[in-house]
C-alpha cells in the first residue's frame, strides 16, 4: 500500500496553505528527512520532509496550488520493500488519514465590523491591514521621525523578528538601531532602561511576555520607579512590547496574560491594543510617551486583517477606551482578543434580544473608569472579560472601580470572566476549558441579566 | 577502519576534540572507549529510537495530532545517549524543552512520552505538560523546561540535594548553546563551584539558539571555559560521537562523584531541523545541513563503525532498524488511541492537598 504525504501543518495555528513547489518529481526515491515540497504560510516558507523512505510514486496536488488544507494527501510515497506493481493496483484516493483531536487551532474569523470611535479620530482615509503590518509600520515611521527610537530583542534583526513583526526594519534602519540580542532578558531590558535614562527611547522587543518575567524586576525596579525616586530628575522614555497571553497549546510556562501584573505598578501605562488600528496608534503614541509603556499584543491576533487609517500623523490617546458596539441591555468590558470574543458573544446576544456593549479598554493603566461608569449608567449591568487569572486580575480591578463609582447604577453583580484559575494545560480538551470562550461570556452576560 | 566516526560537518566540529590539559589527538578505538560490543550496539539501538520516535513525532505534528511548540533532536542524539551510559541510578536528570531524547535515554517509555506529545491520559504528565514539560520520579528526570537558562539553576539545586543528602548522585544538567549566555547560568556556576556540588553542566552546542548562530549571540563561542573563572574544568568534546561523548562523560562524573565540584562538558553538535516546528530555517543554508548529515551524522557513523570493526553484521542491524520501527509505531499508535484526560483534571495537581 503506498503510504500518503499529508499536508502538514506547520505553526501552531496554520489551518491551510499553498503548496509552493514540488523538490522531488514522480519516481524520485526520497529517505526519511528529505525535503519534498515547499509550504506557504502567511508566516513563513517552510519544507515537507518525507517521513518514510521509498519511492515517490504519484504526486496529487501539483505545484502552485493555493489553499491546501492541513491534512490533505499531496502525494503517495511507495515503501521501501514494496514493488512497483503494486502501485498500477494502488487506489487512487488513498484512505484519508485520521482525523486531528478536538481543532487545537481557535476559529478566528474576520474581525467584527468597526464600529464608531469615541476614544480617537476616526480612520479618515483607510486600508487593510494586519495586526503584524500595523504594528511594523508604527515602529519604521516613529523610527524615521526620531532616529534615537530604536528597536531591540531576541531575532529581531536578521530572523525579522520571531513573529515577524520586524520584517523588513533591519534593512531599511541597519543593525546600529534594529539590534539582535543574546537571550539576556534581564540583561538587555536593564541596557535599555539605562540607555533611555540617557536620552535615547528604546523599544524592547520580548519574544513573549513570558519571557519579560525574567526582566521583570528591570521593568518594575528600574523603569517605572526611577523618575519618582529621583525626584522627576531622571526620564524613561522605554516601550516594553510583545505577544501576551495564551497562544495555541503551548502549555503553562509560555499562556500567560500578564495585564494585571503590571497594571498593579505606579510608574508604568499599560497598552493592549485589539484592532490594527489599536495597534498602530497606540503604539505610535507609546514610543513618543515620555514615560515606561508595556505594550501587550497577541499573537493570535496578529494576522487578523483590520481598517487601519493611513499615514504617519494617527495616533490614539493613551488611557481611553473605545466603545466597539453600542448596546443598552449589559456592557462588557474587554481588552485584546477578548474584544474580539466578546464582539463574537454580543452577536450571539443579539440573537436572543440582548443588546451588549462592547468597550475595549485598549489601556489598563490608566484605566478609563468614566467610559465603563457612563456604559454602566445606561446598561446598569457589566462583565469584566479577560484573560488573566481571576484572583487579583483586571476585572477585581474593574468590579472595585464599579463598586466606587457606579454603585447606585448596578442592578446585579460585577461578572466575571477569567482564565480558569489554574496553569494553562496543555491537552486540547482541558485547554479549552481554561481559556475564556465566546460561550463563557454569554452565559456570564445572561446570569447579570438574571436570564 | 579503526577509528570511531568523527564528525567532520564544520570547521568546528574537525577541529574537536580540543579538550584542554590533556592529549587527545588518539583516534578513539573501541578499546579507548571502553565501551563492550552490547553496549556499542546498544548506543546505535537508543540512538536510531530516538531518531525515529522524533521523525514520528514531526510527522504526527503534521497530522495535527500534536500542536503548540515542538522541538526535536533529531542530529543530537549522540550527546544524551553517550552521557547517559555513564549515569547511575541514583542520579539526576534536568533538561530544557529539547527533551524528547533525553527521557528517552533515562529509560521512559516511549509510548508514554508520544502520549504526552499528543496531549493524552497515558501521557507522563497525563496530559498537562506537552512536548516540553515531562517529569519521571521513578527514573529521576526533572523536565522538561520551557524557560531558557531557568533550568541550569533546578540542576545546581538537585545536585545540592545530593550533597545535602550524601546519596551519591550526580546531576546531569543539560542546556543549550542559546542559554549559556544567560545571567542565571554564570550565577549557577559560581555557587555550584563555591560549595562543590556534584553537578555536570552539559552545554549542546548545536550552533544556533533558534535563528541566532554562536558568533552572534556570543563574545567568545569557547563554551567549556565558561567556568573558568570559577575554577570549574571543562571539556569540548565532539558531540556527533557517542563513544567520545561517553568517554568525556566518565572524566566528568569521576570528578563530580570524588567530591571535586562541577564540571562542564561542551558537546559539539548540530540540529538538522529547524528549532521547533515553525522554524523556516533561513538563516543557514541547506548546504550547511545537508553536509552534516552526509558527512558527521552519528548514528551513520556508529553504524559504520560497528560493521567495519565487526561488532555486529548488517543483518543484525537490519534486525535492530526493524525492532525500532515497531516500538517506536507502537507508541504513536498508543498516543493515538489513549483518551484525552477527564475534565476533573482541569483543576486537580494546582497544590498538593493537605
Ligand atoms: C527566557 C526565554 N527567552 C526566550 C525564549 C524563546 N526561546 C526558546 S528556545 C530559544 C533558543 C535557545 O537556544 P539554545 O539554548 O541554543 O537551545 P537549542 O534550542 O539550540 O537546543 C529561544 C530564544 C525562551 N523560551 N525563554
Ligand atoms: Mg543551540
Amino acid at each position: 500500500m503506498p503510504i500518503p504525504v499529508l499536508m502538514p501543518a506547520l505553526s501552531p495555528t496554520m489551518t491551510e496553505g499553498k503548496l509552493a513547489n514540488w523538490l522531488k518529481k514522480e519516481g524520485d526515491r526520497v529517505r526519511s528527512g528529505d525535503a519534498l515540497a515547499e509550504i506557504e504560510t502567511d508566516k513563513a516558507t517552510m519544507e515537507v520532509e518525507a517521513v518514510d523512505a521509498g519511492v515517490l510514486s504519484k504526486i496529487l496536488v501539483p505545484s502552485g496550488t493555493d489553499g491546501v488544507a492541513v491534512n490533505t494527501p499531496i502525494a503517495l510515497i511507495l515503501g521501501e520493500d514494496e514493488d512497483s506493481d503494486a502501485q498500477a493496483k494502488a487506489p487512487a484516493e488513498p484512505a484519508a488519514a485520521k482525523p486531528a483531536p478536538v481543532a487545537a487551532k481557535a476559529s478566528e474569523p474576520a474581525a467584527a465590523a468597526p464600529a464608531k470611535t469615541n476614544g480617537g479620530p476616526a480612520p479618515a482615509t483607510g486600508t487593510v491591514i494586519t495586526v503584524r503590518e500595523a504594528l511594523r509600520d508604527a515602529i519604521a515611521e516613529e523610527m524615521r521621525r526620531d532616529e534615537n527610537v530604536f528597536l531591540m530583542g531576541e531575532e529581531v534583526g536578521e530572523y525579522q523578528g520571531a513573529y515577524k513583526i520586524s520584517q523588513g526594519l533591519l534593512q531599511e534602519f541597519g543593525a546600529k538601531r534594529v539590534v539582535d540580542t543574546p537571550i539576556t532578558e534581564q540583561g538587555f531590558a536593564g541596557l535599555c532602561v539605562g540607555a533611555a535614562f540617557a536620552g535615547l527611547r528604546p523599544i524592547v522587543e520580548f519574544m513573549t511576555f513570558n519571557f519579560a518575567m525574567q526582566a521583570i524586576d528591570q521593568i518594575i525596579n528600574s523603569a517605572a520607579k526611577t523618575h519618582y525616586m529621583a525626584g522627576g530628575q531622571l526620564t524613561c522614555p522605554i516601550v516594553f512590547r510583545g505577544p501576551n497571553g495564551p497562544a495555541a497549546r503551548v502549555a503553562a510556562q509560555h499562556s500567560q496574560d500578564f495585564a494585571s501584573w503590571y497594571a498593579h505598578c505606579p510608574g508604568l501605562k499599560v497598552v493592549a491594543p485589539y484592532s490594527a488600528a489599536d495597534a498602530k496608534g497606540l503604539l505610535k503614541a507609546a514610543i513618543r510617551d515620555p514615560n515606561p509603556i508595556i505594550f501587550l499584543e497577541h499573537e493570535i491576533l496578529y494576522g487578523q486583517t483590520f481598517d487601519a487609517p493611513e499615514g504617519p500623523d494617527f495616533l490614539l490617546p493613551i488611557g481611553k477606551a473605545k466603545i466597539e458596539r453600542t448596546g443598552k441591555d449589559v456592557t462588557l468590558v474587554a481588552y485584546s482578543r477578548m474584544v474580539h470574543l466578546s464582539l463574537q458573544a454580543a452577536e450571539v446576544l443579539a440573537k436572543e434580544g440582548i443588546e451588549a456593549e462592547v468597550i475595549n479598554l485598549r489601556s489598563l493603566r490608566p484605566l478609563d473608569v468614566p467610559t465603563i461608569v457612563e456604559s454602566v449608567k445606561k446598561t446598569n449591568r457589566i462583565v469584566a472579560v479577560e484573560e488573566c487569572w481571576p484572583v487579583a486580575g483586571i476585572g477585581s480591578e474593574i468590579a472595585a472601580q464599579m463598586m466606587e463609582h457606579a454603585f447606585d447604577y448596578l442592578d446585579a453583580p460585577v461578572g466575571r470572566v477569567s482564565q480558569a484559575d489554574v496553569p494553562l494545560p496543555y491537552a486540547a480538551n482541558l485547554e479549552r476549558l481554561s481559556i475564556p470562550q465566546v460561550e463563557n461570556i454569554v452565559a456570564a452576560a445572561k446570569s447579570v441579566l438574571y436570564r | 577502519m579503526t577509528a570511531a566516526p568523527r564528525a567532520r560537518g564544520t570547521t568546528e566540529l574537525r577541529a574537536v576534540p580540543t579538550s584542554r590539559g590533556q592529549a587527545r589527538s588518539k583516534p578513539n578505538t573501541r578499546g579507548d572507549a571502553s565501551a563492550d560490543a552490547d553496549q556499542i550496539v546498544g548506543f546505535y539501538r537508543d540512538m536510531l529510537a530516538i531518531r525515529r520516535f522524533e521523525e514520528k513525532a514531526g510527522q504526527l505534528y503534521g497530522m495535527g495530532l500534536i500542536a503548540g511548540f515542538c522541538h526535536l533532536y533529531i542530529g543530537q542524539e549522540a550527546v544524551v545517549v553517550g552521557l547517559q551510559a555513564t549515569a547511575n541510578k541514583q542520579d539526576s536528570v534536568i533538561t530544557t524543552y529539547r527533551d524528547h531524547g533525553h527521557m528517552l535515554a533515562c529509560g521512559m517509555d516511549a509510548k508514554g512520552v508520544m502520549a504526552e506529545l499528543t496531549g493524552r491520559r497515558d501521557g507522563y504528565s497525563r496530559g498537562k505538560g506537552g512536548s516540553m514539560h515531562m517529569f519521571s520520579r521513578e527514573k529521576n528526570f526533572y523536565g522538561g523546561h520551557g524557560i531558557v537558562g531557568a533550568s541550569v539553576p533546578l540542576g545546581t539545586g538537585l545536585a545540592f540535594a545530593h550533597k545535602y543528602k550524601g546519596d551519591g548522585g550526580v546531576c546531569y544538567c543539560y542546556f543549550g548553546d542559546g542559554a549559556a549566555n544567560q545571567g542565571q547560568v554564570f550565577e549557577s556556576f559560581n555557587m555550584a563551584a563555591l560549595w562543590k556540588l556534584p553537578v555536570i553542566f552539559v552545554i549542546e552546542n548545536n550552533k544556533y539558539g533558534m535563528g541566532t548562530s554562536i558568533n552572534r549571540a556570543s563574545a567568545t563561542t569557547d563554551f567549556y571555559r565558561r567556568g573558568e573563572v570559577h575554577g570549574i574544568p571543562g571539556l569540548r568534546v565532539n558531540g556527533m560521537n557517542v563513544l567520545e561523548v561517553k568517554e568525556a562523560g566518565e572524566k566528568a562524573v569521576a570528578n563530580c562523584r570524588t567530591g571535586k565540584g562541577p564540571y562542564l562538558l561542551e558537546m559539539v553538535t548540530y540540529r538538522y531541523r529547524g528549532h521547533s516546528m515553525s522554524d523556516p530555517a533561513k538563516y543557514r543554508s541547506k548546504e550547511e545541513v545537508s553536509k552534516i548529515r552526509e558527512e558527521s551524522d552519528p548514528i551513520d557513523g556508529l553504524r559504520k563503525y560497528i560493521l567495519d570493526s565487526g561488532l555486529a553484521d548488517d543483518a543484525e542491524l537490519k534486525e535492530i532498524d526493524r525492532q525500532v520501527k515497531v516500538q517506536i509505531t507502537e507508541a504513536a499508535e498508543f498516543a493515538q488511541q489513549s483518551p484525552e484526560p477527564d475534565q476533573t483534571e482541569l483543576y486537580t495537581d494546582v497544590l498538593v492537598s493537605v
